[in-house]
């Protein structure tokens, strides 16, 4: 019979991508403006390995999911009136800045201290989840910090398919160059996994599961330890915004043969 | 300030790659480490550079070295914010876009050189091998093709006779990238939809081009059917000419984002393109 197992999601907030982002300087450092007030979301890749990590951990009894997230106490809150109802979780809040501009090592830092303090997890038959790279730094390191900080050896980057068998092994699909992937097979855990998409779709909002989630949230949050996250060794010289915006040309009026014929006069020119 | 730069090739297990990255970072003796961005690197280079101590920054778009000091450009919040900085600590690990990793090493010089064979790690992990994407055979994903070509949600909804034609979509999206020799994106909305898997199954969500997908580096962009929301020209970051066709005219596209708009039926346009194209 196929045991528990405990997996650990690493995710954290991101402006929605539907705000406009505009840099400015602040005393700590690059920032974004009005970057209090920006509706939040949670980080989509890492949100993939959270639904991941749920639907993994139906499979088998007993499992738990952990979020660890770090991020701004009061904007975590908020995140989590909608996330709590997407997956049962515990939540492991971390109330430090996140965003584009912080060092990855400070976070991964931070997130490894937090998920050491996890009571009773067995880091052994642990798997460490997170997105591939987030909306906001993009750098795709963190995952891999946390993982080398925690002594975990086997890592997996961009996955969109893991197959776990009874006997605690699991084959995981890994994007690579030219939209192939690599298959790879784990014999067990420990591991971290870096989500991309995935394969599932976004669960539906549960108002049950939010209820249950939120019993733990709340407490989560009040002890939130304050964290010590800035630049760090990164002296930021510019940050901009270049100019995208093109004179774009408006056709309406063109039957379909001539902008057919115009399309493949462009393509081949 | 010594540079030196590293092909990452092929593909390998993070537990025998990191040890083996981490030891030419430390003994490369070099105070900036250039490598390709590959998917290789970006699994293991991390933790390696951790490991030896090192800095690291990846998806860096340029280098300037100036004297001692070495400055690197590279995007935040998925293309949208440039950023240029530098950093004091050493060695600093800089992991290039793959596409940029050649032109960076000719302007500063760097001969890339092959990383010397990891020595043999004990790892949990077996390589299986490659698989193609989807399930349509040929991958519609070609990152050296001159064009790129997205198709969104609109090539499932219903046409002028009130109903869907997905497998007429189907054979003139395949036609298409098959004649042109495009490289397939997708908008996001279009590889989530369950009722279009069965007939786009030569498309998954590593077609997907956007803030939750890839950000390709082609010469031309083709849009089709697609809204050109903000989440999804993101990834159009790097594609310099842009047209797209929409039955919208004041679609996304329409706001500068892409070079021509046409407002057209995708369908019969391009059915005329792929007859054109023979």
């Amino acid at each position: 019979m196929s045991k528990p197992i405990n997996i650990v999601v690493c995710g954290s907030l991101v402006p929605d991508p539907l705000q406009t982002l505009e840099p400015v300087q602040t005393p700590q450092g690059p920032g974004l403006k009005n970057e209090q007030m920006l509706p939040s979301v949670l980080d989509p890749w890492a949100a993939c390995a959270l639904y991941e990590a749920a639907n993994l951990a139906k499979q088998r009894t007993g499992s738990k999911v952990y979020l660890v997230a770090l991020g701004p106490k009061a904007k975590l809150q908020q995140l989590m009136m909608t996330v709590a109802q997407k997956a049962p979780f515990t939540l492991v809040a971390v109330n430090a800045p996140a965003g584009g501009f912080t060092d990855a090592k400070e976070t991964a830092a931070e997130l490894a201290k937090a998920i050491k303090t996890i009571p009773g997890l067995d880091l052994a038959s642990t798997l460490l989840f997170g997105g591939c790279a987030s909306a906001s730094r993009d750098a795709g390191v963190t995952l891999q910090f946390v993982a080398e900080t925690l002594g975990i050896t086997e890592s997996f980057t961009a996955v969109d398919e893991l197959k776990l068998a009874d006997d605690d092994s699991f084959t995981v699909l890994e994007r690579i160059e030219g939209g192939q992937y690599l298959s790879s097979t784990c014999a067990g855990f420990p591991a971290a996994v870096g989500w991309a998409t995935g394969n599932l779709p976004e669960p539906p909002n549960n108002p049950q599961v939010g209820m249950m989630n939120m019993r733990g949230v709340m407490p989560a949050l009040m002890k939130a330890a304050v964290a010590n996250v800035g630049v760090g060794g990164i002296a930021y010289e510019k940050t901009e915004v270049p100019s995208a915006k093109r004179d774009t040309v408006v056709k309406k009026d063109m039957s379909a043969e001539d902008i057919a014929k115009e399309l493949v006069d462009w393509i081949k020119a | 300030m010594t540079i030196k730069a590293f092909m990452v090739e092929g593909n390998g297990a993070f537990a025998q790659d990191v040890p083996a990255f981490a030891e030419a970072v430390k003994g490369s003796g070099a105070d900036l480490i250039l490598v390709p961005g590959n998917s290789r690197a970006k699994r293991s280079m991390p933790a390696a550079a951790l490991r030896a101590g090192a800095e690291i920054d990846t998806n860096v778009v340029d280098v300037v070295i100036d004297g001692d000091k070495a400055t690197v450009q590279r995007w935040a919040y998925r293309q949208r914010i440039l950023t240029t900085f530098t950093r004091a600590a050493k060695p600093w690990v800089v992991v290039t876009d793959p596409s940029l990793f050649g032109e960076i090493c000719a302007k500063l010089g760097a001969t890339p050189e092959a990383l010397a064979p990891a020595a043999a790690q004990t790892s949990r992990t077996t390589v299986n091998g490659v698989v193609a994407a989807g399930n349509g055979g040929a991958s519609t994903i070609k990152p050296d093709a001159k064009l790129l070509f997205v198709a969104g949600a609109g090539w499932t909804k219903k046409q002028a006779d009130g109903a869907t034609h997905l497998e007429d979509a189907a054979a003139t999206i395949t036609g298409f990238i098959s004649k042109a020799g495009a490289s397939l994106g997708s908008s996001k909305s279009l590889v989530d939809m369950p009722e279009a898997a069965a007939a786009f199954s030569f498309m998954s969500h590593m077609n997907q081009v956007g803030q939750t997908g890839s950000t390709p580096r082609h010469a031309k962009g083709l849009s089709t059917c697609c809204h050109g929301e903000e989440p999804h020209v993101v990834g159009w970051r790097f594609v310099n000419e842009r047209r797209a066709v929409n039955l919208d005219a004041n679609c996304g596209w329409a706001q500068g984002k892409a070079d021509v708009l046409y407002v057209a039926d995708a369908f019969e346009v391009m059915k005329k393109v792929n007859e054109l194209l023979g």
